[in-house]
């Protein structure tokens, strides 16, 4: 490449709801009639929270960057198949990272050191965890607080299946629950987050 | 409200194992209401990863980008109906001969010269199969196929396996022929980008691939390699294109050595 565009600080730049999103979707319209460079700026503007996700599913570093990688060139191929009728570019983008990251600790990770490293990181701490981050943009401000009214079942499970990569038969273990119990927590407290939210299709 | 309507969260985090997801995207494709459900929540749950946002190393752009410079974005999906709003999850993708087929006359004819060298072909391989077996009409016993054959062997053995709503499917052996059939019945799709594979597990535990399964809930097909030795056949679900070792548990698997 003959011009490198800086590397951003990292602070995430809209939400899949906020204000960003036109943008984000035009970036990959373009991108899908073959334009690198709105691919880059695609990229700059969802890198933070792509590979943030990778990270925190997957936990290594080295598995996150390829993770992460193998979901911008699969977003690059399919990016004439997203429809922005049917929701955000960057929801779009993060979908394929999350299925990545689960796929790789499914089938690569020995579920025993996935659990040491979740009993370390679970619950209460979650606020100071991810302050290292230190891009608390307003809209990780906004996901906090709504998060924060969940009751903690619905937390816990809406955690592990989304952060800690786990099936609804292992959160209803880990959280010694019913099936039953785990799949309406998970699905009522994604559908309090939305309404919160105000994500609507 | 169905149990299956229940699962739009955990489909939406990817929280179903692979045969749950198979027979949730079997019911999705059905109902509209899921279908809006669960992009409403992917989109919610995307927003959670606000919180876990953290830069990545510079180099990481620089391999994306040189990694898409070398692929080009997939064909669209051309629908033939325009309703976009309403578009199902799986649309048509028309074939590469669709479009210039409208635009006529050159274009038609340029159309079917691959077909002609197709017909040839066929035509070709069909003489030369002639040659080599001319006289497989002469003893008037029916030709079977490669799967009939395992099935009606004097030595067949099966093992039924009921996969629940995943459908039902049985792994018939003969030894003497050293080959196996799997018959499956309403069977359901693997998970959208996955194949169901096939796999012999061998007397030394080791799992040898043996062919992917066509997407067709009712099928037999012949497994690839050899079948006298083994002592179980496998599916497991895999990425596209299957895989050289399996990456994840069988969801079924047809213990041999019990075969009847």
């Amino acid at each position: 490449m003959d011009h490198v565009r800086p590397v951003p600080d990292g602070a995430p730049q809209g939400a899949p709801s906020g204000g960003d999103s036109p943008r984000l979707a035009d970036l990959l319209h373009r991108s899908a009639l073959g334009d690198e460079s709105a691919f880059a700026e695609f990229y700059d503007a969802t890198s933070a929270r792509a590979y943030g996700l990778a990270l925190r599913v997957v936990r290594n570093p080295a598995h996150a960057e390829e993770v992460t990688q193998e979901a911008y060139l699969d977003a690059w191929r399919s990016s004439t198949r997203f429809d922005p009728a049917r929701g955000s570019a960057a929801g779009w983008l993060l979908t394929i990272v999350h299925r990545k990251a689960v796929d790789r600790v499914r089938s690569v990770e020995a579920a025993s050191a996935r659990d040491e490293t979740w009993n370390r990181e679970t619950a209460p701490t979650d606020h100071d965890q991810t302050a290292e981050a230190a891009h608390a943009s307003l809209d990780a401000a906004r996901v906090r607080s709504a998060v924060a009214t969940l009751t903690d079942v619905q937390r816990r499970a809406v955690e592990l299946t989304y952060f800690g990569g786990y099936t609804h038969t292992e959160v209803a273990t880990l959280l010694d629950v019913p099936l039953g119990t785990a799949k309406t927590r998970i699905r009522d407290g994604l559908i309090r987050l939305r309404d919160l939210m105000g994500v609507a299709s | 409200m169905s149990d299956l309507h229940k699962l739009t969260g955990a489909y939406a985090m990817d929280a179903l194992d692979e045969l749950e997801r198979a027979r949730f995207e079997q019911h999705l494709a059905q109902c509209d209401d899921c279908r809006a459900e669960v992009a409403e929540l992917r989109e919610t749950a995307a927003l959670l990863s606000e919180t876990v946002a953290v830069p990545p190393p510079a180099s990481l752009r620089d391999s994306v980008l040189a990694g898409i410079s070398q692929v080009r974005p997939l064909a669209p999906e051309v629908t033939t109906t325009a309703t976009p709003t309403s578009t199902p999850t799986a649309t048509p993708v028309a074939t590469p001969q669709a479009a210039p087929a409208r635009s006529g006359k050159p274009a038609g004819r340029r159309g079917w010269a691959p077909f002609l060298v197709a017909a040839a072909l066929a035509l070709f391989v069909g003489l030369g199969a002639m040659i080599v077996a001319p006289w497989a009409d002469d003893d008037e016993v029916p030709r079977l196929t490669a799967a009939e054959q395992v099935l009606q062997a004097p030595d067949a053995e099966e093992v039924f396996l009921d996969l629940g709503e995943a459908g039902r499917a049985t792994v018939v052996r003969s030894k003497s022929q050293d080959k196996a059939v799997i018959v499956t019945e309403d069977m359901v799709s693997a998970p959208e980008g996955k194949d169901y594979e096939l796999w012999f597990q061998t007397p030394e535990d080791d799992m040898v691939p043996a062919g992917l399964m066509p997407d067709a809930p009712d099928q037999t097909v012949v497994l690839d390699g050899s079948a006298a030795e083994a002592v179980a056949v496998g599916i497991t679900v895999e990425p596209e294109g299957g895989s050289e070792q399996p990456t994840s548990d069988p969801i079924a698997l047809f213990d041999l050595t019990e075969a009847t």
